[in-house]
C-alpha cells in the first residue's frame, strides 16, 4: 500500500509536467509575443533582438517552459500584464472564493443525493424508484448555466429574495450553491442508488437479518457502510470537477473566483495570468483526483489487501 | 429425439443474428430507450428541416418593431432583443450543436478505439505507453482545454471539435482496451492466428467487433455530455459566437434580457435538456440491453 501510494504520488510529477507543458506550448503558440507592444519605430534591429533576448524569445520554447516551471515551484509566476500584481498572489486571493462555494455546493449535493439514492435503491423497481432516477437523469441533462439562469430569474428578479451576484453576504451563496449542488446531486444520486443496490444483494445482509438486526441498522450500518466507498469517490470527483469547471457557474453569478479570473485574463490577452491560472487549476485538479484514488484504496479493505505483502495474504 | 427436431434445435441455438438486430430486439422492450430514440429522431428531423428550409437570412433578419415579444401563434418561441424569431433561430442552431457533438464523439471513438484495441491486444510495452498517455490526457478537464484551444487558435468549429474530441477519447481507450482484453483469449482469436492472419487484421476484424457493445453504450451517453460541453463553452464565450444561433450562445445572449424576456433563455436551454436527456435515456437503455449478465 505504501509503495503503491509512493508510486502514484511520483507519477503525479510527469503528469503535471506533461500537462502543463501542453498548456504552456499552446499559449506560447498564440500569435504575437510579449515584446510586440514594446517595439517602437525608433528601435533598431539590435534593440529589438536585445529586447527579445531579455524575454528569452531567442531561445527554444522548452527553455522558457523550464524556467517557468522552476519559478512556479517557488510560487513566482510573473506579473499580470494588466494590473501588475503577482499572478500567484492574484490566484491565491481568489481561490478561497471558489473553494468555499464548492464546499457549500458539495454539502447541498450530498444532503440531497444520499437520502434520495438510498430511497430509490430500497424501493427499486417501483414507481418511486423510477421517479427518483428520472429526476436524477433530468438533473444530469440540464446545463448548469441554464439552471442557474432560471433560478436567478425566479429568485432574484421575479421574487427578490437573493442577490444576483456576490456581495459579501451569506445570501449570495444560496443561488450558486444550490445550482451546482443540484448538478452534483444528480449524478451522486445515481451512484448512491447503484452502490446500494449492489450491496443490498449481498449475503451478509441476509445473515444480519437472520441474526435479528433491525432493518434500520441493516440499512444504515451494514449496507450504507459498504456502499459508501464508491460514493466517496464520486463525491471527491465532483469536488475536483467543480473546482476545475467553476468557470461556468462563476460566469452566471459573477462570482469572483478563479474561473472568472482566468476568463478575464484570457479576454484581456493577459497571457501570464491566463497561463498561470490554468496551470495552477490543472495541478489542483490532478492532485485532487490522486487524493480521491488514494482515499479509495485507504477506505476499502479489499483494495488495501491487494497491496498487502504476499505472506499476509496467504494466511488470510 | 428424431433427427428433424434436433436439427431445428441446433439451428435455433446457433441462429446468428447480427449485433444490431440483437440490440434492437432488447431495446424495443425498454420504454425509456424507446422514448429516448423517438425524441432523438424527432429532433434530428427538426434539424434536417432547419438545414433544408430555413435560410441564414431568415434567422438574422432584424425587426425592431417586434422586440422581446413573448411566445405567440405567430412566433412560437417569441422574439429576441433584435426582433428575430426565436423558434427559427433555435431550429437553425440545432445543426451546430448536433454536428459538433457527433463529430467530436466520432473522432474520440475512432482515435480512442484504435489505440485502446492495440493496447489491449498487444499488451506489454505498447500497452504501457498508450495507457500512460491516456492517463495524462484524461487529467485535463474539457472546459479548460477548450478555453485554451479556442483562445489560442480562435473560435472555429474545428477547434471546438478538437478540444472536445481529444478530451473524450481517453474513455474510449480504456473501454476498448478492457473489452479487447476480455475477448483476446478466445478460441476464434487463436484460430485466426493459426490461419496466419496478421495481428492488425485480428484486432480489427476479430477482436474488436466482438467487444463492441460496451463501446456503443459509452458512445451514446458521451453524446449527451458532448452537447452539454459545447453549450457550456459557447455560453462562456469560447465556442460558436453569438450571431450564429448555437444553443449555448443563444442562452448566453438571452441572459442579459432575462428580466423582461425570460423566454429567450428558456427555449434554447430546453432543447439542450431534451437532447441530452434523450441520449442519457437511450444510453441507459442500451446499457441494460447489452449487459452480458442479463443475456438469456
Amino acid at each position: 500500500m505504501f509503495i503503491y501510494s509512493i508510486k502514484r504520488i511520483l507519477w503525479l510529477i510527469p503528469t503535471i509536467i506533461c500537462v502543463s507543458f501542453i498548456i504552456y506550448a499552446l499559449m506560447d503558440l498564440a500569435p504575437g509575443t510579449v515584446v510586440d507592444s514594446m517595439i517602437t519605430s525608433e528601435m533598431t534591429k539590435e534593440d529589438i533582438a536585445e529586447l527579445r533576448a531579455q524575454y528569452d524569445l531567442d531561445k527554444p520554447m522548452v527553455y522558457r517552459y523550464g524556467k517557468y516551471m522552476l519559478r512556479l515551484v517557488q510560487g513566482d509566476l510573473g506579473k499580470s500584464q494588466v494590473s501588475g500584481l503577482s499572478v500567484w498572489d492574484l490566484y491565491t486571493s481568489r481561490f478561497p472564493m471558489t473553494l468555499r462555494l464548492a464546499l457549500v455546493s458539495l454539502c447541498i449535493g450530498v444532503a440531497i443525493a444520499l437520502p434520495l439514492g438510498i430511497f430509490a435503491a430500497l424501493h427499486s423497481g417501483t414507481i418511486w424508484d423510477n421517479l427518483t432516477t428520472g429526476i436524477a437523469l433530468i438533473g444530469i441533462s440540464m446545463p448548469s448555466f441554464w439552471t442557474g439562469l432560471l433560478l436567478l430569474f425566479a429568485f432574484s428578479y421575479h421574487i427578490k429574495i437573493f442577490p444576483s451576484g456576490y456581495n459579501g453576504t451569506l445570501a449570495s451563496y444560496v443561488l450558486p450553491a444550490v445550482t451546482s449542488g443540484f448538478m452534483m446531486s444528480a449524478s451522486t444520486t445515481r451512484q448512491t442508488r447503484s452502490a446500494m443496490l449492489e450491496v443490498l444483494r449481498q449475503d451478509y445482509l441476509r445473515t444480519a437479518r437472520a441474526k435479528g438486526v433491525s432493518e434500520r441498522m441493516i440499512i444504515i450500518k451494514h449496507a450504507l457502510g459498504n456502499a459508501l466507498i464508491p460514493i466517496i469517490t464520486q463525491v471527491g470527483m465532483m469536488l475536483a470537477f467543480s473546482l476545475a469547471g467553476s468557470v461556468v457557474i462563476e460566469t452566471v453569478f459573477m462570482w469572483p473566483g478563479i474561473g472568472q479570473l482566468t476568463i478575464e485574463a484570457i479576454n484581456r490577452r493577459d497571457t501570464p495570468l491566463a497561463c498561470g491560472g490554468i496551470i495552477l487549476t490543472l495541478i489542483l485538479f490532478i492532485t485532487m483526483l490522486l487524493i480521491v484514488d488514494l482515499l479509495y484504496a485507504l477506505v476499502d479493505p479489499r483494495i488495501r489487501a491487494q497491496f498487502a505483502p504476499a505472506r499476509r495474504r496467504k494466511s488470510a | 429425439m428424431n433427427k428433424k427436431s434436433s436439427q431445428t434445435l441446433i439451428s435455433q441455438k446457433y441462429d446468428r443474428k447480427g449485433l444490431l438486430s440483437e440490440i434492437w430486439q432488447r431495446i424495443r422492450t425498454n420504454p425509456g430507450a424507446v422514448l429516448g430514440m423517438i425524441v432523438l429522431c424527432i429532433l434530428m428531423l427538426t434539424m434536417l428541416y432547419g438545414i433544408f428550409f430555413i435560410s441564414y437570412e431568415q434567422v438574422t433578419k432584424m425587426n425592431p418593431l417586434q422586440r422581446f415579444k413573448p411566445p405567440s401563434a405567430e412566433h412560437w418561441f417569441g422574439t429576441d432583443e433584435m426582433g428575430r424569431d426565436l423558434f427559427l433561430r433555435v431550429i437553425y442552431g440545432l445543426r451546430y450543436s448536433y454536428s459538433l457533438a457527433i463529430g467530436a464523439v466520432a473522432m474520440a471513438f475512432v482515435i480512442g478505439t484504435f489505440f485502446g484495441s492495440l493496447a489491449g491486444f498487444f499488451g506489454g510495452r505498447v500497452d504501457t505507453i498508450i495507457m500512460r498517455t491516456t492517463d495524462i490526457m484524461s487529467s485535463v478537464p474539457t472546459i479548460l482545454l477548450g478555453m485554451v484551444i479556442v483562445s489560442v487558435l480562435g473560435s472555429s468549429t474545428l477547434n471546438l471539435l478538437l478540444a472536445i474530441g481529444i478530451t473524450a477519447s481517453p474513455m474510449f481507450v480504456r473501454m476498448s482496451r478492457a473489452s479487447v482484453l476480455t475477448v483476446r483469449g478466445n478460441e476464434y482469436v487463436e484460430a485466426a492466428q493459426a490461419i496466419g492472419m496478421s495481428n492488425f487484421r485480428i484486432v480489427f476484424t476479430q477482436a474488436l467487433p466482438n467487444a463492441l457493445s460496451p463501446l456503443i453504450v459509452t458512445l451514446t451517453s458521451r453524446m449527451g455530455t458532448a452537447i452539454l460541453e459545447i453549450a457550456s463553452l459557447s455560453f462562456i464565450g469560447f465556442g460558436i459566437k453569438v450571431p450564429l444561433p448555437e444553443l449555448g450562445a443563444l442562452v448566453s445572449s438571452g441572459r442579459n434580457f432575462i428580466n423582461p424576456a425570460p423566454h429567450i433563455t428558456i427555449f434554447p436551454g430546453l432543447f439542450i435538456v431534451l437532447t441530452t436527456f434523450s441520449f442519457a435515456m437511450l444510453g441507459d437503455g442500451l446499457r441494460d440491453a447489452l449487459d452480458p449478465r442479463l443475456k438469456k
